[in-house]
């Protein structure tokens, strides 16, 4: 390359060298025969750092293919959809459809929504922060008309596998269980103490949830199963943040 | 403007959250990645929130791409801005270097030549961020493992050349530059000789790993070990010149305990020290 190559091109092929097996045009070192020794540490640099990132977000993902072929699958994910900015806390939104049509791992075919799982499981941990209500706020005459505000990190998770059970199963110190076929559903949050839940739920519970996440008031949300057990579930972890009568905010 | 103070700082990392609560104000200053704290809310932003109280905060970029062809990412520097407006830190850093790619984020810190159209380039982006942000920024010299037969500044020139045109100050890592010295050959006292230590603002120090080529050692720059000891040599021999300057330690891979990391604190602070007597002496 001339060395009045500009910029922006010289980028362009070092770009380009990253995926491709050769260095790119232009570089020097005391003895050029190393320079593909060299610029193999930037390779090494961009697809190490990424794919632990994308591991330290998919660890379950990671645990159920192997480290091996997580690599691979790293790899291929980023060639196909790089991420798209400097801050990766919410990187991996499009790692679940990614895998839905990623034909090596078809045989599995639960996996795209344990990422989901784990996607959603990360957003719950950078949700903006929301002090939780008293119970008393929801000692009130015409409890039928509140409606809640649920704390930003609650998520409603349902898959017609039994994700959730799988994702349990792969954390550390869970017992040998057997599966039950799916469906499965799961409420994902962030408490106030910042420790992260992901509580199964049955299909009613998750209904009355899904609605009170929605804004229906409590009288509404009662129709789709046990008000009570959805309500205890939220105090238990502090995750109704306001609760009044009328219109929701 | 406050200053970081002249002692020996830490990159902070989740993990010794409880342990630096119970040593509050042991170490001089503490640093976070700007990029780690871009969420909305969380336990990030309760730790460095609570941390914050008691310890002076330099907040170091590692998105920014001032190195790059293309313009800065407007949404970043709003995030920046918003950050640094929250926990007003005594000292905001980036690098001499390139990570994205168009849209794409390539997460590592990128070389580029040194010709006149990138020193116009990265002064152009620095005078960008420091107008956004309101404030003078530190700039970092990086650790390298090619040159381009393009360059034709040296890199000290380089980056002289931009604190003149800026205003902005250093970030001097003296790590990387005995990294890029081993790399390239060259004598990393000659590089500190005409690195312009008048405009550095704070002090890296970090480890690295060494790999071996047919001509000699490639050191990798991986903030996964001690400081090495000519790296220690090369601070001290900085000192001299400078007087104590605010030093961080990096660690960001393999990150040991509290304490594995406080031993290196001590042993800069040791070496502040000696440099604020040596000061005292001559006056």
């Amino acid at each position: 390359m001339p060395p009045e190559m500009h910029h922006a091109a010289l980028q362009d092929g070092f770009r380009a060298a990253l995926w491709a097996d050769a260095p790119p045009d232009g570089l020097t070192a005391p003895n050029p025969a190393e320079i593909a020794q060299r610029f193999k540490v930037y390779r090494n640099n961009v697809f190490h750092s990424l794919t632990r990132a994308l591991a330290a977000r998919f660890p379950v993902v990671e645990r159920l293919v192997g480290g091996e072929f997580f690599t691979a699958l790293a790899r291929a994910y980023l060639a196909a959809d790089p991420p798209q900015g400097p801050v990766l806390l919410h990187w991996g939104e499009s790692f679940a459809p990614f895998l839905e049509g990623f034909a090596p791992v078809a045989q599995l075919p639960f996996l795209p929504d344990v990422a989901r799982l784990e996607y959603l499981r990360g957003r719950a941990s950078h949700a903006a922060d929301a002090a939780p209500v008293a119970p008393a706020a929801l000692g009130v005459d015409d409890l039928e008309a509140l409606h809640l505000a649920l704390h930003p990190s609650v998520h409603l998770f349902a898959s017609p596998h039994p994700a959730v059970q799988i994702w349990q199963g792969q954390q550390p110190g869970a017992p040998k269980m057997a599966l039950k076929a799916g469906p499965d559903h799961a409420l994902i949050a962030r408490r106030p103490d910042f420790a992260l839940v992901v509580e199964p739920l049955d299909p009613a519970s998750f209904a009355v949830l899904t609605a009170l996440k929605g804004g229906a008031p409590l009288g509404a949300a009662a129709r789709h199963g046990d008000l009570t057990a959805a309500l205890t579930l939220l105090l238990t972890h502090g995750l109704i943040a306001d609760a009044r009568k009328g219109t929701p905010a | 403007m406050p200053h970081l103070p002249q002692r020996a700082g830490l990159g902070f990392k989740p993990e010794h959250f409880h342990d630096l609560m119970a040593r509050r104000g042991q170490v001089g200053f503490l640093e976070v990645h700007a990029e780690n704290y871009m969420g909305d809310g969380g336990a990030p932003h309760a730790m460095l929130t609570a941390l914050r109280a008691d310890h002076a905060l330099s907040i170091h970029g590692v998105g920014l791409s001032i190195g790059g062809a293309q313009g800065l990412n407007r949404d970043h520097l709003d995030r920046l801005r918003k950050l640094i407006d929250r926990y007003q830190p005594e000292s905001f850093s980036e690098h001499l270097a390139w990570s994205s790619h168009g849209a794409e984020w390539l997460n590592d810190l990128l070389p580029l030549p040194y010709t006149d159209e990138t020193l116009a380039t990265v002064c152009a982006h620095i005078d960008e961020v420091q107008t956004h942000l309101g404030r003078r920024m530190l700039l970092e010299n990086p650790a390298t493992y090619v040159t381009f037969q393009a360059s034709s500044w040296s890199e000290t020139d380089f980056l002289t050349e931009i604190t003149r045109r800026t205003g902005c100050g250093l970030l001097l890592d003296v790590n990387n530059v005995f990294v890029s010295a081993t790399n390239h050959r060259f004598d990393a006292r000659a590089y500190l000789a005409d690195f312009p230590l008048g405009a550095v603002g704070e002090i890296h120090l970090a480890g690295h790993e060494t790999e071996e080529l047919p001509s000699g050692p490639l050191l990798i720059d991986s903030h996964g070990a001690p400081v090495a000891d000519p790296v220690w040599a090369l601070y001290a021999e900085v000192l001299d010149r400078t007087g104590p300057l605010p030093t961080l330690i990096e660690w960001d891979n393999d990150v040991p305990a509290l304490d594995v990391l406080l031993a290196e604190v001590a042993r800069a602070s040791d070496l502040l020290g000696h440099a604020t007597k040596g000061q005292a002496d001559a006056a």
